[in-house]
């Protein structure tokens, strides 16, 4: 069930950090095993909020409209308390932070057969389809930033990036006018995401091929990952294969689970 | 504030051994009334739904720390506490009740300013020596209850605290939840992890607030949960503020 994977990057002793990860998992086990019985005593011990609870993490089906069109109009609020001139926070080398997790839903962290095969494909509502090497990527322009990184679990880390911004590959391709959002997929078990085209054009939204000074390795994404500072951990697709500009809204493997869709911070 | 049509009697006539029926002033607007009882199970719901997402990071540093002094620090967060089921759950019930209760908060603060109520709320320099008359007088150090206008000192200062107490959560959820956007209310509240941080430990003030407010409604002065209800108040601080 849990095929998510995560590692701390070395530091021990944080006991939790990686149990209640952005995964699919039934977060309340002893409900599901011990059923009516544990039901009961909860309601008991807590009344209102269990009665609540045992309705399921979507409220059951009575309020479920109600959850996703909250869901929706948060959305709609993200979009339009994102500022597209608005730039993160900078920090120097020496605050980057101690350890820096990585997460993939592959069993092991993914890695390319034949690495030299890779091409960043570009397609969709483009005026020319790109198939690119990660070389020809890089020659296009390139940006280093350091940054907080923020998970939707809550915790933060500073790390420098360093990538190509997408404005300049989607340029490079001539998108069309009618693209409103940009789908992202990879070979990290088909993980994938949809972004709003306004996040995706901001000039700190990179296709980033370095870390920390260092080529990008494969637990945090290698070869070409996206990333950008305005956005939560889980929107920042690794392994990437292919960028699609669209007019139909894509879904993302943890929003299409119920995470925000839009996920801009 | 005032009384009612029977009210206009004199008290001390009407009441001698205190048997009779108090008369009842007018105490609650009904704006009050409401928006008092939809805050209750509001806040109820966020804060459980808040200990599910907390769960998913339970410690307030920089991954690798240092981190801030938690005393719920990896604290395994008992089923019965959390609402949502999972990260996913507890953000979208979060999420989505925010928007009434911060509803319901101004449209109680607009009630405040609108009506002038909040003269008679909140506490100011000149309510700290009453203030220190009710201590005394909690801790039994002064016998007779000092004479009071609508609250007492030390229930103004309650109200303006959860007042307080209140904007301050929104402003931290609101930069833990657009840190990058609202980059300011972040720098405001000393970084992202010590907003989270003071958005945690506002939890801990209310349910505090909560069980102080519950006993003395019930120790203290029972008739003012019945005005809470029907907004007429037949207890014995009547006094006009």
């Amino acid at each position: 069930m849990n095929s998510h994977r995560h590692g701390d990057g070395g530091v021990t002793g944080v006991p939790g950090a990686g149990e209640d990860v952005v995964c699919r998992e039934p977060a309340d086990p002893e409900t599901r095993v011990r059923g009516g019985v544990f039901d009961r005593r909860a309601f008991l011990v807590a009344g209102m909020g269990s009665l609540l609870a045992s309705c399921g993490w979507d409220g059951g089906d009575a309020l479920k409209p109600a959850m996703q069109a909250a869901a929706g109009f948060n959305d709609q609020v993200s979009g339009l308390l994102f500022s597209d001139a608005k730039l993160a926070r900078k920090y120097g080398p020496a605050q980057r932070s101690l350890s820096f997790p990585n997460y993939f839903i592959s069993g092991m962290t993914p890695q390319l057969d034949q690495p030299e095969a890779w091409r960043l494909e570009v397609g969709g509502m483009v005026r020319s389809p790109l198939s690119m090497t990660l070389d020809e990527i890089r020659s296009l322009s390139r940006l280093t930033y350091t940054v907080k990184h923020h998970c939707v679990e809550g915790w933060s880390a500073i790390a420098t990036w360093t990538g190509t911004p997408l404005r300049a590959i989607a340029e490079h391709a001539g998108v069309a006018p009618g693209a409103r959002y940009v789908r992202f997929d990879s070979f990290d078990s088909g993980y994938y995401n949809g972004w709003d085209i306004a996040s995706a054009m901001h000039p700190e939204t990179i296709m980033a091929w370095g870390f920390n000074d260092r080529e990008l390795m494969a637990d945090h994404g290698a070869p070409l990952r996206l990333y950008a500072p305005h956005k939560l951990g889980y929107k920042l697709t690794k392994y990437v294969t292919r960028i699609t500009f669209t007019s139909d809204r894509p879904g993302g493997y943890w929003e299409d689970q119920g995470y925000p869709w839009f996920g801009g911070i | 504030m005032e009384p009612d049509d029977t009210g206009t009697q004199d008290q001390t006539l009407e009441l001698p051994v205190g048997e009779a029926r108090p008369a009842a002033v007018r105490r609650h607007h009904i704006i009050v009334r409401i928006t008092h009882w939809l805050t209750f199970p509001l806040i109820f719901l966020m804060i459980s739904s808040g200990l599910q997402i907390y769960r998913a990071y339970p410690r307030f540093g920089e991954r690798g720390g240092p981190y801030l002094p938690n005393a719920w620090q990896d604290a395994a967060i008992p089923a019965w506490a959390r609402l949502g089921g999972w990260l996913a759950g507890g953000l979208q019930w979060h999420f989505m009740l925010m928007w009434p209760l911060m509803a319901v908060g101004l449209l109680y603060l607009t009630y405040l300013l609108v009506s002038g109520e909040w003269r008679k709320l909140v506490f100011g320099p000149r309510d700290v020596p009453a203030a220190l008359e009710m201590m005394k007088y909690y801790l039994r150090i002064r016998r007779e209850h000092p004479p009071q206008g609508k609250h007492n000192a030390l229930q103004k200062g309650a109200y303006t605290f959860i007042i307080l107490l209140g904007t301050l959560s929104v402003l931290t959820g609101l930069a833990v939840w657009k840190p990058v956007q609202l980059s300011w209310i972040v720098f405001v509240f000393g970084g992202f992890q010590a907003a989270r941080y003071w958005h945690f430990l506002a939890v801990w003030l209310f349910v505090a607030f909560t069980a102080v407010h519950v006993t003395l409604v019930f120790a203290a002065d029972p008739a003012s949960l019945r005005a809470m209800v029907t907004g007429w108040y037949r207890g014995r601080f009547r006094g006009e503020a």
